[in-house]
This record gives C-alpha cells, structure tokens and sequence, in this order.
C-alpha cells in the first residue's frame, strides 16, 4: 500500500506536506457516550492521518456492527467508508483491496465484531495477508445491544445484568498470531502515544497488521473489578518497549544509550525504534511472542506495544499474480476479450 | 480389416422391416465412478457430428463412485431434444438397477447387456443383446485400474454397429475428450471397434432403430451451460470472483479459472486482470463479491440453494446501501440439502424476496446455453446501471448437461458502468449527494473509492440514510428512501431481459414458463396443436421483475399454464402477485420429482385441466 508524502521539519505546523489541515481528516462528531474509549482512538487515527500526510481520497475505512463501528463516520470524511455487516468487514475489505490495490483499509471492528461472530472471517483475512490496518477496539462487552459479555470478556468479570462470566476469554491477539499474522499489537486507549506509534507502524505495514486496543467502555464496563477499565489499564498496563515510529527521511532525533533500543527495518523504508523498558523482548520471534501472550493470559497480565512484526509473507494480490493497475481503474479493452478470441473458443466447441 | 474399412448391409431382422430412423431415446444404466461419462460423451459428440438433433441428460448420484447413473439421449430428426419418460435403447450396465430399467424400456425396444448379467422378468416383448464384457476387457489388455473404462466402450462399439453410428465420428469424439493424446485413444477406440466386429458377427439385429448423416446440426456447437456462464462473465469483463465449491455450480468457476490465463492475461506483464478468490464460506464470497463491486470493478459468486441461504443478510445489504454485485445460482433440489445433484427452479422466490425486510431483487432466467453466455455480460451491464445484486438462476440441467447451440455473438455493446461520477464530473457539479434521485429513475449517481475530488467520499451503511448517505433514523428520510428503491425496481422492469413469446393462431390458451424446461414445452406446443386441437401460445419468462408484457399476455388468453420446475409453483404465485386482477386465469403445473420435465408430462397436466 502506498502511504504518505514525508513530514518535513519546520513549515507551517497547522497544514501537513500536502497542504491539509487536521480538520480535513476529522469525520462527523462522534454519537458514543462521553469518555468512550474509541472516541480516543479516532482521534489518534485523525492525528496520525495528519501526521503522515495521507492523501484522504487513497484511505478507506471499513468496519462491522457495534458501537466501535460506529466510528470510522467520526474520523476521515473526505475517504470513502462502509459500515458492512457484523462480523463481515473482512470479507467486504478484502473484496475492496482486490478492486483498488492502491488503497490503504483502515478496519474497525469490535471485540464481539471479531471474536465471536468474526472470528472465521477474521483468521482467513489474515491467512490470506490482506494489506490493511485492522483495529479491535476491545472492551470485553457488548455495548450497543446494552451489556451482554464478549468472548474476550476475563473469567469471573463480572456485569450488571449479565452476572459472571464463566468462560475462559479468547485472546485476540494470540488468535491473530496463530493465524499468521506478521505484525500484532496490543494497546489501551488510554496510552495515546502508544496507540498512535504503533498506528503509524500499521499504515506502513506490507500485510495485515493487527492491533487489539483495549477500549473501556464507560457505560457498561468501566467499574472497579472490570480487567477492561481505565483504571486496571492505568494501573496494570506493563509495555514491552517505547515505540517510536521513524520515517524514512525522518533524522533519528532522539539519542539513545546504546544496546537499549532495537530497530526494526520495515519494507518500504521507514524504522520502528523500540526502546526497551525491563526485559529486551524481541518482536521478531513467533515462538517469544506465542508464549508472552499465553504467559500474560495465565498472569492475567496487561501487555502492551509491538507484539510480533514479520513482513516476508506476499499479500494477496501478490499470491493472486494480479496486475499492479487497480482493477477498478481497468479499461473495457482490458476487461473485455476480442472477438477473435471468442471464434477461437467456438472452434475448439464445434 | 478394421471396422473403419467395412461398412456392411444391415441384417433385416424380425421387425417387420420398418425402419425408425434417427426418432428415439437410449438411456445408459452404469455405476457411478466407472468413467461411463466419457462413453456417453462420446457418443452424443458421434451423433451431434453426424448432423443429428441430439440431447443428453446426467442423472447422477450425490456420490463419488459405487451409485446408480444414468445417461439420458434423445435423438430426434426435428430437434425435439427434451427428456422423454420410456426409451427405445436401454444399456443396463448396473446389475443394481437392471430389473427396474428394463420396466422402462418401450414395447419393441432393444436392450444391451454384459451376457453374465441375469434378469429376473425377462419381458418376451423388447430384444436383447448380450455382450461378452469381461473378455473383451481382458483381450483389450487395458491396465486394472482402467478396465472400468474401457468396459463402456464394449456397450459405445455395439450401439455404433447396431445404430449405425458413423466411426469416424465416435473416433473424432474420442479424440476430442482426450485432447489428441492418442494412446487413450487408441485403446478405447480398440475395444469399440472389437466390440463392433463380435457385435457384427455374433448378433442379429432385431429393433428397427438406427441414425442417419443429416445437416441439422451445421455450424452448431455443443457446450455446457456452466462453461457458456463462465466464458460469459469473462466476456462480460469480470474482475473478481469470489466463490465456494458447491455442486452443480463449482464448474463455472472451474471454467473461468480454465480460461483466464489465455484471454485475460495483460500482455504486458503477463499479469491478471481478474482475480479468483476461493472464500473459507458463502458469507465471506458475497461479502467479497460487494466489497469489490463497491470499490468499482465488476464481481461475481457461483453458487446453489444452500449457498443462496447464506448470502442472505449480504444480499440485504447490497441493496439496501445499493452496491452492484452478481450471483449466479446454479439451482438444485431443496428444501435443505435436498438432492445436490437433481434439477429443479426453486430458489426463484427466495431470491427474488432474498433479504429480511421489504427487498425485491434483480433476477435472470436463462433459458439456453445462448442466454448463459448473454447473461454473463447481461447481469454486470444491470447490477452496475441499477446498484443492485442481481442473480442469474440458472440450473444443473442448463448447467452440467451438453446442448446444442449456434456459435456465441460477441458482445458489441460497451460495457455499462452505470451512473458513476469522475473527478472531472464533481469538479462540474461541486457536490453530489448519494442517494439523491436526480434523473426520476430512482438511481442515484456513485463516486468509486480513489476519487481524488475533495466531495467524492461518502458513507455505505446498511442502516436508515437521507440523500447525502448521511445516518438517519427520520421517517421521512426512512419512507422517502423507500419510495425511491421502489421507483427504482420499476425502472428495472422496463430494461432486464424481456420475455420470448411464441404465438399460434387462434390459441386461446397461454403457457409460461422459463429456464431449462423450453424444449419440453416447445414440443408439448407442437403436440397440443397438432394431435389434440389445442393451440397455444407459450411466453418464456427471462428476468424478473414482471413487466408490462407479462400483464399484456395473460390479459390476452382466457387460461394460462404456468409450468415449472418446484413444488409451490413459485413463478405462478409471483404472477398473481403480479396481476392480481387475473390471478384465478393462471393455473400452476409444478413438478418437483428431480428429473428434467417432458413433453408427455406437460400435455398430460394441461390437457386434463383442460378437460375437468
């Protein structure tokens, strides 16, 4: 997918490199409660759209049914968006990208949207690496059918008409990892540097690039024992690393202590820096990254940054050895055979 | 001296010297998996080259190998090709089903057997033609894992000396199903020809049954309805397809894939300009399907009732939100699993109403191999000038049978993209608002996604919307979007494919009906007229919705048939629902037991009517 024209230092700070400003990257306003988790994470999206110069008309945004997609009508009204079916945004947005290859999808999807009824849409979107950013805004519950749990929901958490959940949660993350996923991300809506490093990193990723964001949702799950609030986030969020996303002209600014940061090549020429923060985790082993995600889900851990980032697998429209033209943009005399090739066909008939 | 070389007198035997010439029927009883499909090919291609009416019929089991087969061939000199209930050559190659077979074979009729196989009732009134299989099996010395094969072409060499099937044909046929590769060839047609020469010098014929070179069929060819549908997509200028196997459709995915290397490959960087994406279910293929029609190339699925099912809730979508895409429904028996491998036309209402809530869709009814080709343009040409899904109900008798058929026209018209705006166009107009219905044809103008002109974006949703595709929960937003849709159905009517009337004078008696059952009906019109004083006329529905015309023609006769292919008589119910005014003159001939509809059958429903 092609992103951004570069950022250049100095300038008029208010318009990016292609002369927009970030209300040209704002949506409608947002219809979700006050302090909704996901209102945050649009912003990051607007912020970060900005930020890289996207050229609006180049994104899509696509999503499920719920209240997190709801949400792509509140950021980037000058791109194209489809709200599609619960559970079926996979399907639809890789039908898009096959169309128009040149688009960067940007998919918003729930925790319900994607881990219950999404789930097998979901693995084979990723099994396939259809380039885009697929987001999971991810609060444990059902918010706009008003409280029922969501199979990530932790066992024993507890809702006001649902009571306990007695099953054991699905991990997306570890889901999208096994499904061969070569770049997944854990955040918190509360961590906005965070979530807008690892965006960064996602719209310049050659794949499908996951981020499962914990998003609290303040009306139905944000209460004290809630392992999805702001307060357990804030309270037991451990990241892995600071991420910093570098792009390709960008000086590397910052000064670390050497043997503190790792850095990781992406294709098309920006760098991930990753500074670490206990332990030096490399987010480059599949095998570290299974078993931190089983480890955090016995602890109960709060894990966040870049999980696992491997960019060697072909795309689908590679796989699939289709022209680089967009489809969408192929004219009749590509689409449509001549007539000589049809005689020749009625030959081998007669 | 090779069987090519000799073509001796035929032997007069006890049938009175009357001579039935290319006017008959044979079916071929095997066990499914014993490859009798290239025997059976085989043969039909051998007549079909002789210039001989011909039709063929699978009636296979939903199995991989060890069921009952049969293989269904008409002869017939004035090109009724339409099953027919009893036959005059019976091949009884399944022991299984032997007894029951020869129950179906006419008065006279002759009936070939391996010579190790017993009947029970041997009936005094038809001949029998035993055949040594097993040896001739062994003398072919053919490989163990082909003696199966190679023990149809015994029953292909005797009905070739027998019916005086030209050998050359059945040779050029054979040819032909192995692609040149001679050593097949040569082994097959080795145990044809052996079979033809013991046939010549051990039996006596006794039936009054054979076929003569006519030129009925020059220039005509022979091709499934599957691979016309699959070479009509392409034509059509497919992109995407997105599909899941399921019988009787997979075929016509087969056939794209099959041809897309040679006609859609970009000379340039020997690329494709389609892609073929198997999805992990039908959900996923419809959602495909919308995603790329929505992004702006043209999309298609394949599939069957049980996958129509599924697409359901899509299918609601895309025309709710107005997204142009195409499904192909290759229909076979339900309700449920059904039979997979039966003919039927019951998924016309289903797709017609396909959706929860008030949803009407676009529907084409092909009715031959012509038409499945058409309509592989035909479908997109709608789907995009109307934003809607559009299905093409087709079925496994159109789909996965031989016809004959004039060579395809290539189709000269541009393609029609429908009413979408460029940046060109929105730097003219400034704004555009989706959903508005600026020409009152109830079509609002689309941007596709890559639209660099800052007003080009818009939102798709399946929920509530005013004009501009903003999210509305109005009521009259909500009605006035309704209102627009329903317009928009009414222009449909006016540009899908119109119906075919055959009319005859004085009839005062209508036939409708559609799909794979026209040669049935066409020859029970002949037989009405000409041995029961029953002129008809018979309009062949291709699309839905209903137009003016189908108005017009029941308005004009006093009682109509309506004869199809499912147990409620959908078509006859949507007719009424069409005309309502004359809903008590449409009287429903629905038939439902899997197997193709005959001419017997339907002069038999509508005379006895007629008579009560």
């Amino acid at each position: 997918m092609t992103t951004a024209v570069r950022e250049s230092p100095g300038g008029n700070a208010k318009l990016n490199l292609i002369g927009l400003d970030k209300s040209d990257y704002k949506g409608r306003p947002s219809t979700l409660c006050s302090g909704c988790g996901h209102d945050s994470i649009s912003s990051q999206i607007i912020a970060v759209s900005w930020e890289l110069s996207l050229k609006p008309h180049q994104v899509i945004k696509t999503s499920g049914i719920g209240c997190s997609s709801k949400s792509p009508a509140y950021f980037l009204n000058r791109s194209h968006g489809f709200n599609t079916l619960h559970g079926r945004m996979p399907s639809v947005t890789t039908g898009a990208m096959l169309a128009n290859r040149d688009l960067l999808a940007i998919g918003v999807s729930g925790d319900g949207d994607t881990g219950s009824i999404g789930l097998g849409q979901f693995k084979h979107l990723i099994r396939r690496n259809v380039p885009m950013v697929y987001i999971i805004e991810n609060n444990g519950v059902y918010g706009l059918t008003k409280g029922q749990f969501s199979a990530t929901a932790d066992k024993g958490q507890k809702l006001k008409y649902a009571g306990i959940n007695e099953l054991p949660p699905i991990d997306l993350a570890l889901e999208a990892l096994i499904a061969g996923a070569g770049f997944v991300a854990r955040s918190f809506a509360g961590d906005a540097k965070q979530v807008r490093e690892l965006l960064k990193a996602a719209m310049s990723y050659h794949g499908t690039a996951v981020l499962d964001i914990i998003s609290p949702c303040v009306t139905f799950n944000n209460h004290e024992e809630s392992t999805k609030s702001y307060a357990h986030g804030k309270a037991h969020e451990e990241r892995l690393h600071d991420i910093s996303f570098v792009e390709k002209q960008e000086e590397i600014v910052i000064d670390y202590e050497p043997g503190t940061v790792r850095t990781v090549k992406m294709h098309n020429g920006p760098t991930i820096q990753l500074r670490k923060l206990h332990n030096d985790y490399d987010p480059t082993s599949r095998a570290t990254a299974t078993s931190l995600l089983e480890d955090a889900q016995t602890n109960q851990e709060f894990i966040t940054g870049l999980i696992y980032i491997n960019e060697s697998r072909p795309t689908l429209p590679e796989l699939l050895h289709i022209v680089d033209t967009p489809l969408a943009n192929l004219t009749d005399e590509s689409l449509r055979p001549s007539a000589e090739n049809l005689a020749k066909i009625m030959a081998d008939f007669d | 001296m090779t069987v090519l070389d000799t073509r001796p007198e035929i032997q007069s035997g006890d049938f009175g010297g009357r001579e039935v010439v290319n006017d008959f029927s044979i079916v071929i009883a095997t066990v499914n998996g014993s490859g009798s499909q290239t025997a059976n090919t085989t043969l039909i291609r051998a007549i079909f080259k002789m210039g001989i009416p011909v039709n063929g019929k699978n009636i296979f089991p939903s199995n991989i190998s060890g069921l009952p087969t049969w293989y269904t061939i008409r002869v017939n000199k004035d090109g009724y090709t339409a099953r027919r209930e009893t036959t005059e050559i019976l091949v009884a190659f399944n022991p299984q089903t032997a007894e029951a077979d020869l129950e179906s074979l006419n008065e006279g009729g002759a009936c070939f057997y391996p010579e190790d196989q017993v009947f029970q009732n041997k009936r005094p009134d038809v001949v029998y033609y035993p055949l040594p299989v097993k040896q001739m099996v062994k003398e072919s010395g053919a490989d163990v894992k082909l003696r199966d094969y190679v023990a149809n072409m015994v029953y292909v060499g005797a009905l070739m000396e027998l019916l005086q099937v030209n050998p050359e044909k059945i040779k050029g046929a054979l040819v032909k199903h192995f692609n040149g590769k001679m050593k097949p060839v040569e082994l097959n047609f080795g145990v044809v020809s052996k079979s033809a020469e013991w046939v010549r010098a051990n039996l006596t014929k006794q039936d009054p049954y054979r076929v003569e070179a006519m030129n009925a069929t020059d220039g005509k060819i022979m091709i499934e309805g599957n691979t016309a549908a699959g070479l009509g997509a392409i034509f059509g200028g497919v992109g995407v397809v997105a599909w899941y196997p399921i019988t009787p459709s997979t075929s016509l995915v087969d056939a794209i894939n099959d041809y897309l290397p040679e006609l859609r490959t970009d000379p340039e960087t020997g690329k494709l300009t389609c892609a073929v994406v198997q999805a992990e279910d039908e959900l996923a293929a419809i959602g495909i399907v919308l995603g790329a029609g929505w992004g702006g190339t043209r999309a298609m699925t394949a599939t069957s009732g049980p996958g129509i099912s599924l697409m359901t809730e899509f299918t609601g979508l895309g025309y709710f939100a107005e997204v142009p895409g195409v499904i192909w429904d290759i229909m076979r028996m339900g309700p449920s699993t059904g039979l997979p491998t039966r003919v039927a036309q019951g998924d016309v209402m289903k797709a017609y109403y396909l959706g929860h809530g008030d949803t009407k869709n676009i529907c084409l009814l092909p009715g031959n191999m012509a038409e499945c080709f058409e309509f592989g343009t035909t479908a997109f040409d709608l789907a995009e000038r109307l934003q809607t899904p559009v299905f093409v109900l087709s079925d496994l008798d159109l789909g996965m049978n031989y016809w004959m058929t004039e060579p395809f026209n290539y189709p000269e018209k541009p393609l029609d993209r429908g009413k979408v705006l460029s940046e060109t166009d929105l730097a003219k107009l400034g704004t555009f608002a989706r959903y508005e219905d600026v020409d009152g044809d109830g079509i609002g103008y689309r941007t596709i996604p890559g639209n660099k002109h800052p007003a080009a974006a818009y939102f798709t949703r399946g929920t509530g919307h005013n004009p501009q595709a903003g999210y509305s929960e109005r009521p009259d937003d909500w009605e006035d979007n309704l209102h627009r849709l329903a317009r928009k159905h009414d222009t449909a009517r006016t540009i899908v494919p119109k119906p075919v009337i055959q009319k005859r004078d004085g009839a005062k008696v209508g036939v409708i009906a559609y799909g794979s059952v026209d040669p049935s009906i066409m020859e029970a019109g002949d037989i009405l007229a000409r041995d029961n004083n029953l002129p008809t006329d018979y309009m062949r529905l291709r699309a839905l919705p209903l137009g003016q015309e189908v108005s017009q023609f029941i308005a004009e006769h006093e009682r109509v048939y309506v004869v199809e292919l499912n147990y409620d008589g959908q078509m006859h119910k949507l007719l009424q629902l069409h005309t309502p005014e004359y809903a008590t003159r449409l009287r429903s001939i629905a038939h439902c037991d899997g197997l193709p509809l005959t001419a017997r059958f339907v002069c038999d429903a509508i005379l006895s009517r007629e008579n009560s």
